[in-house]
């Protein structure tokens, strides 16, 4: 790891190894969350930090491709007039910000917020830290020869099978490179690839000045990252825990890690927002896309999350202590998206009587006609919406009383052509099949290429040497 | 002996990691648990969803937050932007799940008669 902070760099906005707690915000759980919800973290109340989580796994070949269009792009977008409004509060009250929304083009990202922190008025005032060496496009062919297959992590295949058709690759990177930024003077730190956890353990990391084999305390960082990753999911967000009851969420409050110097921490919101904080919401969110519990593999540490303790701590509080962590494994994930063929979805609605019926007909002509057409498809998927589209045979079968039914009928498969062809052949079905059919005026089924997801492992030898820190100046 | 939904007993939180579903399922009262544990085997789980989940069925047990975390393999269609399911991301096998049906003693069954549903779902919805 380089660290380029020049030697006029501004002192770090807090004091490492000395604080006494740290209040870290979460204010956007994906790209496409609550535009306010980062707004309301900073006028709320009293905040250290706000994170911003905006990277799901395929979000950066998407990315990948915008930069192919415009060299500047490649970067979530939203992140830089989100700086233009709260920058200037931020470095008013010290406020530091810690984002994934670099994307593939973190140094672009960063000299468009420097940008538009000027603009608002906070030239001179602030610097930006960027976090590289994610992004191992060009790296690939490199390390494809010198032993590094990069194999599926759930089929076992070599991405040599895929290598011509791959979008992005992009390694995990930890919390070490964001608290090397914040020790050399940024108040913003814009990564890639960052871990979403990171985000929130990097700044407790660096205010209380934990060792990196501190593992208790990062496990407990990281617990609290997975709490704060996602948004109001923690603070009576779809929470099923009599959801009935869960008040305002009109104006819900996103959480607020308030971390101790030795990890353990609350999990809030601020005071008068909506929403709740409770043992159920906070239980929820843990339990959130988690693979076994005792092994929570980060860059940093492994967490162990069968070693959590949970109290009530009052209204809208909820302690976490006594997490236990283990070193990490010697590699790093890897993320490849790659190009997997197309697909498309087509709709129509059936209305009383024998909705379900009727939709049920219409599949099969249109099944019926693909094949005579000589259609071949990987899969071809029948769904009615209204009935089994979300419990499948769960739900029964359907009543004959049954009001309305939306016939969903998707197809995927790698020539492209034939996934057209079907999209020709939905609207159809409303003059020469079923009656009581509705629900077409949205045209004809989009196309979509799909950009699927390869998960992989590296040595993380190899990716370390490459991250480097800059800074910029607003 | 009655039956209960586990919707009575517990509520729950799905989410995707590729092509596996996570089923995340926590006990309303702690002094349930032992019974989520006994009769919410990984064995059950696979023959409750039959063929939504493609490959085997994991349990992990979090003792300390009386809650179990289910892995359904294969049951996303491959999952995130390959799947052709509605649900491509998982999101709803939390409440799949809490449609099974188990045997609890009458006095359990008495106590939880009722949780998890909207209390004025007679009335079609929010006021």
């Amino acid at each position: 790891m380089t660290l380029a902070a020049s030697a006029s760099a501004a002192k770090s906005i807090r004091r490492p190894g000395r604080a006494r707690t740290v209040r870290v915000a979460g204010g956007q759980g994906f790209w496409g969350d609550d535009p306010e919800a980062p707004v309301r973290q900073v006028e709320g109340g009293d905040i250290d930090y706000l994170m911003l989580d905006y990277l799901a796994e395929v979000t950066m070949s998407i990315m990948r491709k915008q930069m192919s269009r415009d060299p500047r792009a490649g970067y979530a977008r939203d992140f830089v007039p989100l700086m233009e409004r709260v920058l200037p509060a931020c470095v008013e009250r010290g406020i530091g910000v810690v984002t994934n929304a670099g994307g593939v083009n973190p140094e672009g990202c960063a000299a468009a917020v420097a940008e538009a922190g000027r603009r608002a008025g906070a030239g001179g005032r602030a610097r930006i830290g960027v976090v590289t060496g994610d992004d191992l496009m060009d790296r690939l062919d490199e390390l494809l020869d010198s032993g590094h297959p990069l194999e599926n992590m759930e089929t076992g295949r070599p991405l040599a099978d895929i290598r011509d058709r791959v979008r992005s690759a992009n390694a995990y990177l930890g919390a070490r490179p964001i608290v090397a930024a914040l020790a050399g003077g940024a108040s913003v730190v814009v990564t890639g690839r960052s871990t979403d956890t990171a985000l929130t353990y990097a700044p407790l990391a660096h205010e209380f000045g934990w060792a990196r084999d501190a593992w208790d305390a990062l496990a407990s960082g990281v617990v609290a990252g997975h709490v704060n990753e996602c948004g109001a999911q923690a603070s009576g967000g779809n929470c099923s825990a009599e959801w009935w009851d869960i008040p305002d969420l009109a104006r819900v409050g996103f959480p607020i890690i308030e971390a101790s110097p030795d990890g353990s921490f609350v999990v809030t919101k601020h005071p008068g927002s909506g929403g709740v904080v409770n043992l159920r919401t906070v239980k929820e969110q843990l339990l959130y896309e988690l693979g076994d519990p005792t092994t929570y593999i980060t860059p940093d540490v492994v967490a162990d999350f069968t070693t959590i303790r949970l109290e009530d701590a009052g209204t809208n509080r909820v302690r976490v202590r006594g997490v236990r962590g283990r070193p990490p494994t010697s590699s790093l994930k890897v993320s490849v998206a790659y190009s997997a063929g197309y697909k498309a979805v087509g709709t129509l609605v059936y209305a009383w009587p024998d909705a379900a019926a009727k939709a049920r007909a219409a599949a099969g002509i249109l099944r019926e006609r693909l094949d005579r057409l000589g259609l071949c498809f990987d899969r071809v998927l029948v769904e009615l919406v209204g009935w089994d589209s979300t419990h499948g045979h769960l739900a029964g079968e359907p009543p004959a009383d049954l009001p309305e039914v939306q016939l969903r009928v998707g197809v995927r498969g790698a020539d492209r052509a034939a996934v057209e062809r079907f999209t020709r052949e939905i609207a159809p079905l409303v003059l020469t099949g079923p009656p009581a059919v509705t629900g077409f005026a949205g045209g004809r089924p989009r196309v979509q290429e799909i950009v699927a997801y390869w998960p992989a492992l590296i040595d993380r030898r190899v990716v370390e040497p490459g991250v480097a820190v800059e800074t910029v100046e607003v | 002996m009655a039956k209960v939904r586990l919707l009575e007993l517990a509520h729950a939180r799905s989410g995707d990691k590729g092509d596996t579903a996570n089923v995340g399922l926590i006990v309303w009262d702690e002094e349930d648990y032992p019974i989520i544990l006994k009769a919410v085997t990984p064995e059950r789980v696979k023959k409750h969803f039959k063929d939504l989940v493609k490959g085997p069925v994991e349990r992990f047990r979090l003792d300390n937050l009386h809650a179990v975390n289910f892995l359904l393999h294969g049951a996303l269609d491959g999952g995130g932007t390959v799947s052709l399911m509605t649900d491509a991301q998982g999101k709803v096998f939390s409440t799949a799940l809490l449609r099974m049906k188990i045997e609890v003693p009458d006095e359990v069954a008495e106590r939880v008669r009722g949780r998890g549903r909207y209390p004025r779902a007679d009335a079609g919805g929010p006021p």
